[in-house]
């Protein structure tokens, strides 16, 4: 146990890049994930196939292929970053967004059709319909879904460990190495410290949802 | 049957055709209604009315013939179809208030976000409206907290704040218990006699006979009579009509 206690402040650091990489690529995600399900219900049929074909691509492929893409691939067609943090972030987001996207999708189903009637009725357009009227209410029934996938976000970001990027796992690998010994402990921390970040989200999920959950 | 020269009609239906797969739910349907008149369309279920109502400001979309609001023939799609449709109010069987706003909010929403108006004169015209109908200290709740006859009088209010030039109803009363359907009803009424063109589908014969210049009865998608309440309910024409009213009647 004295290695987590020795090294408490690589933890730390590596729990703040975690955090980091997590924040960031989820409201990536969120907003884009927000976006493909808008084209995958709008009118227009190029919106739609294009939303779908990324969604089913993105979803039904490993994540590590898209930091391969994001990491290698990407600085090949002439897309360079100076840090590898850029690339797990777009590889997070872009993954991470295709779930976000069929899950606010299943929340607009779960809108009775008469709310959209009603408000095109009164004169609003698809864009007004879908801000004012539909997201709205399929946000808040999309919570729970969405934390979880933002929980998995969390994790997944442990990918970016083997990725060059010094976040908790990476750290956690370094400290394994260096510690032969003391593996055992050395992974048990990260888990407590991966644990700090997920539980909380839990947490937070039942109270948002408690909060915001419409009576019809 | 009354006729009506289309030139002077508000709602203006000519050889109207919809299908729903092999069913042919409104067949040539032509209707005109002028300024100020309160047409009532009865019928048995399944007779197109609600179909007819829909699609006069194009919920449902129609096949064939034309229909048009003041000489404007209805939009496909697009910007010319939501200004049309800011100008025909319609209130819903099922209320369909904005689960997730106030009642206040729900009447403002629509004059402040498509009309852009200024969110206190909006504020202050949908007071007036709710008080009207009756609701005004329920402006702060959120719909599911009120009662079916109060969300349906909130509905009326909200379609009456963007000052439409037609009203449509489609079934307004059917979803509440009975000792709420006068509430509605009473609201409806005076807003007949205030000279609101109304088209109004519904299963309240004491409505029709009350507030209606016209009764049209439909079946199997047809208009199959048109005629003042009076000539309607006393002497109907047809045996499709005779039928229908006897059974209404003998409860």
């Amino acid at each position: 146990m004295e290695v987590i206690l020795e090294n408490l402040p690589l933890y730390w650091e590596g729990l703040l890049r975690t955090l980091f990489l997590s924040v960031v690529s989820g409201i990536i995600a969120l907003v884009l994930g927000t976006l493909l399900a808008a084209a995958r219900v709008s009118p227009v049929a190029a919106l739609r196939g294009f939303s779908t074909v990324y969604v089913e691509i993105l979803r039904n492929t490993p994540l590590t292929i898209a930091f391969f893409f994001a990491a290698i691939v990407l600085p090949r067609l002439g897309v360079t970053f100076q840090q590898f943090e850029v690339a797990a972030i777009i590889a997070l987001s872009a993954y991470t967004a295709a779930f976000i996207a069929e899950a606010v999708r299943s929340g607009v189903n779960s809108v009775p059709l008469g709310q959209a009637e009603a408000a095109r009725s009164i004169g609003m357009n698809f864009g007004q319909v879908l801000n004012l009227i539909i997201l709205p209410q399929a946000l808040r029934t999309v919570i729970p879904p969405l934390i979880n996938i933002l929980i998995a976000l969390v994790k997944n970001s442990s990918v970016a460990g083997a990725f060059f990027v010094l976040e908790l796992f990476g750290y956690g690998r370094q400290l394994a190495n260096a510690n032969g010994d003391q593996v055992m402990a050395v992974l048990l921390g990260v888990a407590f410290f991966y644990l700090l970040l997920t539980i909380p989200l839990g947490i937070l999920a039942s109270t948002v949802e408690r909060k915001v959950a419409i009576a019809r | 049957m009354t006729t009506h020269v289309p030139g002077d009609a508000l709602v203006s239906l000519n050889g109207v055709n919809k299908h729903y797969g092999q069913l042919h739910v409104l067949k040539d349907i032509d209707l005109h209604v002028r300024k100020g008149e309160v047409v009532v369309v009865i019928g048995p279920s399944g007779s197109g009315k609600s179909t007819l109502c829909r699609a006069i400001n194009r919920l449902e979309t129609i096949e064939g013939g034309t229909i048009s609001i003041d000489g404007k023939v209805l939009p496909e799609e697009g910007k010319e179809l939501a200004q049309l449709r800011a100008d025909v109010g319609m209130v819903f069987q099922s209320f369909n208030l904005f689960a997730h706003k106030t009642i206040l909010e729900n009447v403002t929403l629509g004059p402040i976000k498509v009309k852009g108006i200024a969110k206190t004169q909006a504020d202050k015209e949908a007071m007036a409206l709710l008080e009207r109908v009756g609701v005004g200290h329920q402006a702060p709740k959120l719909p599911a907290q009120l009662s079916g006859g109060q969300q349906q009088r909130v509905a009326i209010a909200r379609a009456l704040a963007m000052k439409p030039k037609v009203m449509l109803f489609d079934e307004p009363t059917s979803a509440l218990d009975p000792e709420m359907i006068n509430e509605v009803l009473d609201v409806m009424i005076q807003l007949a006699k205030e000279g609101m063109t109304m088209v109004v589908v519904t299963h309240e014969m004491g409505f029709a006979r009350k507030a209606a210049d016209r009764v049209v009865f439909m079946a199997d998608g047809q208009i199959i009579e048109d005629a003042t309440p009076e000539e309607f309910f006393t002497n109907p024409q047809t045996d499709r009509a005779k039928d229908f009213l006897s059974k209404l009647l003998t409860h």
